[in-house]
């Protein structure tokens, strides 16, 4: 483009999404390299989640995306001859650390998955339940925390009259609702979402990704995603993987209207395989 | 645009759309064409044809767009698609603008039946009309091979057009001072320079579009402009 002397930005005629102020890291990946036994799985991984932003990780099945989401709360650890290397912050803990006490970290760093996972126990019981796991409380006070997280996860007033009634008797969506409204029962601040949407209905699936946009609010967001579409509603910033490498790393706005890597624009615009 | 979709019917309607802006594209420079040619021959038919044809370049339009929607509802286009589709709606647009400009022309030739026509007037009409014809014919070709230096080559070529048309303005007002009886034809062949200086700058616009479906983001240089009109007087420049 230089020798056609044309300045160019992402200012115009033509529309371009605002882009997001740089947020402050809240988690650091520098280096991260990551084996399933023989199998290099993260290549060289850097990048940073900015605090109350959500980013997408968005690539083919196998990219490594879901395995770098379970890094960050050490979700491997359950699993024999799976290790990583190179640097994890989240602010100033090294979540890598083998000393680290996992339950605290997940704690801090919450996870939401594909399907809904219940507990099969009382709605009320299924939020109560993890955050007794971290603090002695009231009844009064217990009951207050329910109340907070269950309107944190936009589920409060479809329950509210039914809260001994079992989890499980809720519908998909809302059982969703219920496994993010137990994530956020404990406070934490970092919530990973693994698909959270793919099996939901389109409205249950609009309910999530307006909660999603809520919670940034208060929570830094990794969400996976296998809908192009959703990461570009929700999300500030899009990874790009591809056969454990990060290719692309941008505002989503950059990501969804002119990547620069060749391979994301075939991905994103259904030109792989 | 490089390799295919894995929907092939994804690539087939991106196709279609090229193809129908082609087809616009074609139809336009025969209108631009044919409306000077019905002016400087005094053909009055030739100019009623443009103004007929121009219905078909709306609803040619009116096609594109719908396709557009189409295609944007079914497929939710990223990237290089969504620009692929954004561009051929907003070039459609301005070829639609184009087509009436020229019927615009087309419908005057009728007004300009007058024994005043001075050859020298018509001659920097045609010249003009030739060079911005040619612009009209680079870009859609620029556009249909997604060929950025050439779309950039005509984004920064209208500064000639818009010197011959502000010397045109300038001899335009010589003549109504010299004899009223021939402002009718003067002002009449003002609109129709003023119109074709308006699709020299339509081919501007499809340039900048062509830049943005190929870059991804809109220039913000400033064109090089010497459309001079708006202070064209008879009085010589001090």
């Amino acid at each position: 483009m230089s020798d056609l002397s044309v300045s160019m930005s992402a200012s115009g005629g033509l529309p371009q999404a605002p882009v997001l102020p740089e947020a402050p890291a809240k988690v650091t990946v520098r280096n991260l390299n990551f084996h399933y036994g023989e199998h290099h799985a993260l290549k060289n991984i850097n990048l940073t989640l900015g605090a109350n932003r959500v980013t997408a990780f968005i690539g083919p099945s196998g990219c490594g995306k879901s395995t770098l989401l379970r890094i960050f709360n050490r979700m491997y650890d359950l699993y024999p001859g799976q290790r990583a290397t190179g640097q994890l912050m989240l602010d100033q803990t090294n979540i890598l650390d083998p000393k680290l006490d996992l339950n605290l970290l997940r704690a801090r760093v919450g996870m939401v998955f594909q399907k809904p996972t219940p507990f099969p126990m009382t709605i009320y019981e299924n939020i109560a339940f993890g955050i007794r796991l971290y603090e002695k409380i009231s009844k009064s006070e217990m009951d207050g925390r329910v109340e907070k997280a269950l309107r944190g996860g936009a589920l409060w007033n479809e329950v509210k009259d039914k809260l001994n009634a079992s989890g499980l008797s809720l519908s998909g969506g809302q059982q969703q609702r219920l496994c993010i409204a137990r994530t956020v029962a404990v406070r934490p601040e970092v919530i990973l979402f693994d698909e959270p949407c793919s099996a939901l209905d389109p409205i249950s699936t609009a309910k999530v990704e307006e909660l999603i946009q809520e919670l940034s609010e208060d929570y830094t967001i990794a969400i996976v995603t296998h809908n192009m579409q959703q990461a570009a509603r929700v999300s500030d910033k899009t990874a790009f993987m591809y056969l454990g490498e990060l290719i692309e790393f941008d505002d989503t706005s950059k990501i969804f209207t002119s990547p620069t890597d060749r391979r994301t624009q075939d991905y994103i615009t259904g030109r792989f395989g | 645009m490089g390799s295919e979709h894995t929907a092939k019917a994804f690539d087939t309607d991106l196709q279609e759309l090229t193809r129908l802006v082609a087809e616009m594209g074609g139809i336009a420079e025969r209108m631009i064409v044919d409306s000077v040619d019905a002016l400087i021959r005094r053909d009055v038919a030739l100019g009623q044809r443009v103004v007929t044809i121009d219905a078909e370049l709306d609803a040619l339009q009116k096609k594109i767009e719908e396709r557009a929607v189409l295609t944007i509802a079914r497929r939710q286009p990223m990237a290089v698609d969504l620009r692929e589709i954004v561009g051929a709606m907003r070039v459609a647009t301005d070829l639609e603008r184009i087509g009436d400009l020229a019927k615009n022309m087309g419908k005057r030739v009728a007004a300009l039946e007058t024994d005043f026509h001075p050859l020298k007037l018509f001659r920097g009409l045609e010249h003009m009309t030739d060079l911005v014809q040619q612009q009209v014919k680079s870009v859609l070709d620029a556009y249909a091979a997604h060929d950025l230096p050439a779309a950039m080559a005509v984004w920064k070529g209208d500064e000639e057009v818009d010197a011959i048309c502000t010397s045109l303005f300038r001899e335009l007002l010589t003549y109504m001072m010299e004899d009223p009886r021939n402002i009718s034809f003067c002002i009449h062949l003002m609109f129709c320079a003023k119109n074709i200086e308006r699709i020299g700058d339509h081919a501007t616009n499809i340039a900048e579009t062509v830049f943005y479906m190929i870059e991804g983001q809109a220039i913000t240089d400033k064109r090089p402009k010497g459309d001079m009109t708006n202070f064209a007087t008879t009085a010589p420049n001090t």
